[in-house]
């Protein structure tokens, strides 16, 4: 059975301009949770009815902490940013397939508000790590990114790493994987396709879209796949419930 | 105390339903609890083939609402009944089976097919304004309801209900032509044309540019539409429309509806459904009402 769970609020902090990083209390979800996978969290104003999904940053099974780090898009999130410590959050999650570990020479590449979910993948993966982030200008998370293997960074105005995306950061560096993990902004995760395709790469990219259940019966959130999907029957999966990671050989971004 | 209503002389335990496109065909939240806890599970609309649906984005967030246009994506009559029949059957509640089509032919060949199935119900949609051919082309003319409905149940085994679509001038008008038709019951509201504009981008929230729109913010116009259907005929209606609680579930009881459905709530609150039949239960208590079917259309 799934379940709700009502979290506590351990704290909040903006850690770059309109990026929140928020630690909870979550037992049950923390203990389940993989990388990759994601959380619906639902707004306490009723007017908003819809759950915000979002990913997971970490999770610490045996203290029960779920720590998720989110860009303040609209009133929802907004709402999200005002919760502080001691405050009750009701969640449904852990959603969706992770990514799978796969312990070969990888790339972690995250861009912008996809970053986070490379922050677990990394505690998690035993092999060889390289870790590409992509940031427009302002820097965050690059301390938990650095734990482990190389970080290199890539920023739209050069103020940090390589200037431009973090491909330009892969071949500046000569970087070789043999596997490809990311999250990002689709035109990063086309890029990407494309790459791990033109260097036949085994490659996982993880999508979003306007989420409504968050767990697969409404048919909000798909994607168009090369082959008919074996659950909706046409060229199309659902990203909440059979992603929201993908192979990328399997969909049409 | 009971909470029993029938419809069509099938009896349900409860009057709490889902509406169709909200639950999928009831896996997804039987992973939340145990789909027996509801008077009937009603599937998303299914085609005589597998349908694509629209485009995304597909759905935007309004203010106590929202606004979708899946566009009946669906994968096809064969694989419910592969698929999907056998597993509602585990559980201790009715099916009720919700159509779409393009023509009439295509209803009536998922008709007949379910004809030998264990379906309780056919709901029949015929108010999807997120479809260029078929759904609300049929129903929001009441000589092209009563066409189709004729239709329809020339080949149904089971009860035929009629999903009306509230995005008409005079719903009584309506009402009375799935009557005059045939209809063994009728459903509303469907959702109501509307649209969202992203000022940001400069564009439509949706990519099919208007959507249905359902949620708390329509439970007004549903409640209104419900009276006055049922008013306008003999047979049972199903209300639907913001329905969030057993309160709101109430408002349609003694509003005509025999039965009630909850929607966009599964979306907020995956327990939604179960918790409005709870909460009928709890309003029953509170008012020492003996029997729910003694509040149908209490307000006059």
């Amino acid at each position: 059975m799934k379940t709700r769970e009502f979290a506590t609020v351990i704290h909040q902090k903006e850690i770059a301009t309109g990026i929140n990083s928020l630690l909870l209390y979550a037992e049950k979800i923390a203990k389940e949770a993989v990388p990759g996978q994601f959380v619906s969290i639902y707004c306490k104003d009723g007017s908003r009815i819809l759950p915000r999904p979002i990913s997971i940053c970490e999770s610490e099974k045996k203290v029960g902490l779920l720590r998720l780090v989110y860009r303040t898009a609209g009133k929802g999130t907004e709402e999200l940013s005002r919760l502080s410590s001691g405050d009750q959050a009701e969640l449904v999650g852990p959603l969706g397939n992770g990514f799978p570990l796969i312990d070969k020479k990888a790339f972690l590449i995250g861009g912008g508000i996809g970053i986070p979910p490379m922050v677990q993948l990394l505690k998690e993966l035993k092999g060889e790590v390289q870790i590409i982030a992509g940031y427009k200008d302002e820097l965050f998370l690059t301390e938990e990114l650095n734990r482990r293997g190389k970080l290199y960074i890539a920023t739209e105005d050069g103020s940090a790493g390589t200037k431009g995306n973090v491909l330009d950061a892969i071949r500046e560096n000569d970087l070789t994987a043999e596997v490809i993990y990311a999250c990002g902004p689709k035109p990063m995760l086309k890029a990407i396709q494309a790459y791990a395709q033109e260097n036949n790469i085994e490659c996982y990219i993880s999508l979003e879209e306007r989420m409504a259940c968050g767990i697969g019966a409404c048919l909000s959130c798909v994607c168009e796949t090369k082959e008919t999907d074996a659950h909706t029957r046409v060229n199309k999966k659902r990203i909440c419930k059979d992603g929201p990671v993908f192979l990328s050989t399997e969909v049409e971004l | 105390m009971n909470t029993k209503v029938t419809l069509a002389g099938v009896e349900l335990k409860n009057p709490v339903m889902t509406a169709s496109g909200t639950f999928g065909s009831g896996a997804e939240y039987s992973e939340f609890y145990d789909l027996g806890a509801l008077g009937a599970v009603v599937t998303k609309g299914v085609a005589n083939t597998p349908w694509p649906g629209n485009p995304t984005p597909r759905i935007a967030e309004t203010a106590s609402g929202m606004l979708n246009a899946i566009g009946l994506q669906n994968p096809g009559m064969d694989v419910l009944i592969e698929r999907d029949l056998p597993f509602l059957k585990k559980f201790d509640t009715k099916i009720v089976v919700n159509v779409c089509g393009k023509t009439t032919e295509d209803y009536c060949q998922v008709v007949e097919r379910l004809s030998a199935e264990p379906v309780d119900f056919l709901e029949i949609n015929v108010s999807c304004p997120n479809v260029k051919e078929g759904g609300i082309a049929f129903g929001q003319n009441p000589k092209a309801l009563e066409a189709i409905t004729r239709e329809v149940k020339k080949y149904a085994k089971q009860p035929v209900i009629m999903k009306l679509s509230p995005n008409v001038t005079d719903i009584s008008e309506m009402a009375r032509a799935a009557e005059c038709a045939g209809a063994d019951i009728i459903s509303l509201i469907n959702t109501i044309t509307g649209m969202k504009i992203d000022i940001h981008k400069r564009t439509f929230a949706l990519a099919n540019k208007t959507g249905g729109m359902s949620g708390p913010a329509v439970k007004p116009v549903a409640v209104r539409m419900v009276y006055q259907a049922a008013h306008a005929v003999k047979i049972p209606v199903i209300g639907m429309g913001g329905i969030c609680t057993g309160e709101d579930a109430m408002e349609f009881i003694l509003a005509g509806a025999t039965a009630v459905s909850v929607g966009t709530a599964n979306f907020r609150n995956p327990y939604a459904a179960k918790e409005v039949a709870e909460g009928i239960e709890d309003y029953m208590k509170k008012y020492q009402v003996e029997d729910i079917r003694s509040l149908i259309g209490a307000v006059e």
